[in-house]
């Protein structure tokens, strides 16, 4: 019954979308992009697809987004369907690295411009793709490794909470950090083990942490490759009966309204943003192709900015609608 | 729940395991068995094993029940998941403490209905009918949360996760009255002995006058409200619902935890305080490695590595070539094994 109701307004939805995508061809060429979405897994996932939405509404740009609920085959579908459509352009923030050849190559023959979207690809034809936008995760961990240094003058005892053990973005969060460890010889992580990237398993570590370094007393810092582990952190610190913020520094990454809300009352101290408009600078680059032919950079990298407690009131108003 | 047992030796593999896995985080650890009070609240790392261990313990006790009548219930880590997200839900559009934990748990024994009737009534093998809701049910925790972590401040709800009754962490408070409230029902009635009945055989329990599609509903509902407060639990402890990792693979560890307890897969006899044991020997594995400082990439390899030692402990044909004290025999056995011969000899 309800699934009829969906189908039916989905129809009405594209029916209406048609209507008005005929009448916007009337005035002069608007572009039209199609975008292939993973899913929305998590609430940074749907913060990306939001601002891709109000990034294309600020340049008249035609955004069609197809949601792929984590699948692969849905997402090649959603491209084949874009390519019949004739798109100027199709984005793809891919689920998985490998098998996108062959869809690639169907768009690259209807020369339609491919744009990757915060992931990378594995492919031995760089031409199946104009240009990648993806943070770089080696530097969100120095970012935050050198903001650290920084604050403590060179000298730190640090936990490390490690996301989920062999995902690339803990890899490289801690090898970004580890190298402004062995840059600063009185900087050092004490304890390291993976939180799964999650608030749950972040408390939990963090509980043993503070037990094993002496109630938490050897402790100068934790570091956490993600916000919601940091969240995690900072209950189990109150809970021990120490200030979050102050007796223990927190220092972690995303961006998420959530530890803007934290730093807002004192109880975190930095966070690297991992920022969601991936899809303003694809546009950027899509526009000035369109425009006089100029080809993009092979891979556009996002700015990896650190946040500090003074903003953070302002950044959460900002994004609490965003996520 | 150990009535038909011929002496607390049977239970040996376990409490010895438990107490074993204990005493290596004291070497690991000096300070193990150390406990403070902070903030009107016991503090420790025994204490951590306890209230960490307490969610699983809890899936453990509602699991215990389904393995016994021959069935497994895959669905618990997503029950979880849907009662915190409605705790959380609910209490950010303001509905006071009562109504939430009446939605919640609502929730969970709406869960357990439909998986009961699916496996009693419709008669489809429980491994298969519980999977439906473990891969749907993430997916209605999403939908209620709208895929967000949706946070919460309210001080009543924290306090089911957070606070403590008489210094003990209320996690470990409810999981001891729901442990004592399950093994009244199911010991001090006839309750277990049908249960047992309907795993060892359905048929020949139903020809002998138990209405086994009762019991079989009743298992699975129980199982559910003891996932809904599970998931109770883990949200208030975060103060927040995480339906896409809420409670992730849990169920795996409560299989792992009645199975530890020494209740066999194939349903029959069952012990409820060896399940929570079993619990209790995951969670303290689990509280060791971190406190160790082994690297996280060798934590799955030490958790399988005791575990294989415990449960080859129980391994019916292993124990044959173990000296057993008399009367001793593992549990998961369906016949008794060959009679100890060096009787009184401690293993």
């Amino acid at each position: 019954m309800s699934r009829k109701w969906v189908i039916s307004a989905a129809t009405a939805a594209a029916a209406l979308f048609i209507g008005l995508g005929a009448v916007q061809a009337a005035d002069a060429k608007k572009l039209v992009v199609g975008f292939s979405q993973i899913g929305s897994e998590s609430g940074w996932r749907a913060a990306e697809t939001k601002t891709a939405k109000t990034e294309a509404e600020k340049r008249g740009i035609d955004l069609k987004i197809s949601d792929a609920q984590q699948k692969q085959e849905n997402q090649i579908k959603a491209v084949r369907s874009f390519v019949a459509q004739g798109v100027d352009a199709i984005f793809i923030a891919p689920v998985v690295a490998t098998g996108w050849d062959s869809v690639l190559k169907e768009a690259k023959e209807a020369k339609i411009p491919v744009m990757l979207l915060d992931r990378q690809i594995e492919t031995k034809d760089q031409s199946l793709y104009m240009t990648a936008v993806t943070s770089d995760t080696v530097h969100e961990g120095r970012v935050a490794g050198e903001w650290l240094a920084k604050q403590t003058g060179g000298k730190c005892a640090v936990v490390e909470l490690q996301g989920t053990v062999g995902s690339s973005p803990a890899i490289n969060r801690k090898k970004g950090f580890d190298e402004v460890v062995a840059k600063n010889p009185g900087m050092k992580i004490i304890r390291t083990q993976s939180g799964d990237f999650t608030r749950a398993k972040g408390k939990e570590v963090m509980e043993s942490f503070i037990k094993a370094e002496n109630g938490g007393k050897g402790i100068c810092a934790v570091y956490a490759h993600n916000d919601d582990m940091a969240v995690g952190a900072i209950q189990a610190i109150k809970e021990a009966g120490l200030k979050p913020g102050k007796d223990i520094l927190v220092v972690s990454i995303d961006g998420v309204p959530d530890i803007f809300k934290a730093m807002s009352e004192g109880e975190a101290n930095a966070t690297v943003e991992l920022t969601p408009n991936m899809a303003g600078p694809a546009f950027d680059a899509l526009v000035a192709y369109k425009k006089d032919g100029k080809m993009p950079p092979k891979w556009i990298q996002t700015e990896s900015k650190l946040f500090t407690p003074d903003t953070a009131k302002a950044e959460y108003e900002r994004r609490k609608d965003a996520y | 729940m150990t009535l038909s047992a011929p002496g607390p030796a049977r239970n040996l593999p376990q409490y010895g395991a438990l107490v074993a896995v204990l005493l290596a985080n004291w070497l690991l650890f000096p300070d193990f068995f150390a406990i403070r009070l902070q903030d009107g609240r016991l503090f420790g790392s025994l204490i951590d094993v306890v209230n960490r261990g307490a969610p699983v313990a809890l899936l453990a006790i509602g699991m215990t029940m389904v393995i016994a009548t021959r069935g497994v219930d895959l669905s618990v880590g997503a029950v979880m998941a849907i009662s915190g997200a409605v705790a959380a839900t609910m209490t950010g559009a303001g509905w006071g403490l009562p109504a939430v934990l009446a939605a919640s748990l609502a929730a969970g024994l709406l869960c357990g209905l439909w998986n009961g009737l699916l496996v009693a009534v419709l008669r489809i093998q429980p491994i298969i009918a519980t999977l439906i809701l473990m891969v749907a049910g993430r997916g209605i925790a999403q939908l209620v949360t709208e895929g967000q972590i949706v946070t919460f401040t309210s001080p009543a709800l924290a306090f089911i996760g957070g606070g403590s009754f008489l210094t003990v962490p209320m996690p470990v408070v409810i999981t001891i009255a729901l442990l004592a409230v399950t093994a009244l029902l199911v010991r001090a009635t006839a309750l277990g002995l049908m249960i047992e009945a309907v795993g060892i055989n359905r048929l020949s329990s139903a020809g002998a006058g138990v209405n086994t599609p009762v019991i079989l509903v009743a298992v699975y509902v129980w199982c559910g409200l003891c996932a809904a407060v599970a998931g109770l639990i883990v949200t208030a402890d975060i103060r927040g619902a995480d339906a896409n990792n809420a409670g992730l693979w849990l169920e795996l560890d409560a299989i792992l935890a009645v199975v530890v307890g020494g209740t066999s897969l194939l349903g029959g006899r069952f012990g409820l305080v060896l399940s929570v044991v079993g619990a209790l020997i995951i969670q303290a594995m689990n509280t060791g490695i971190l406190l160790s400082g082994f690297k996280p990439e060798f934590n799955l390899i030490v958790k399988a590595g005791v575990l294989l030692v415990v449960l080859l402990l129980q391994s019916p044909t292993l124990t044959l070539f173990l000296p057993r004290p008399k009367g001793a025999r593992p549990m998961g056995a369906v016949k008794p094994p060959v009679a100890p011969t060096s009787g009184g000899a401690k293993p």
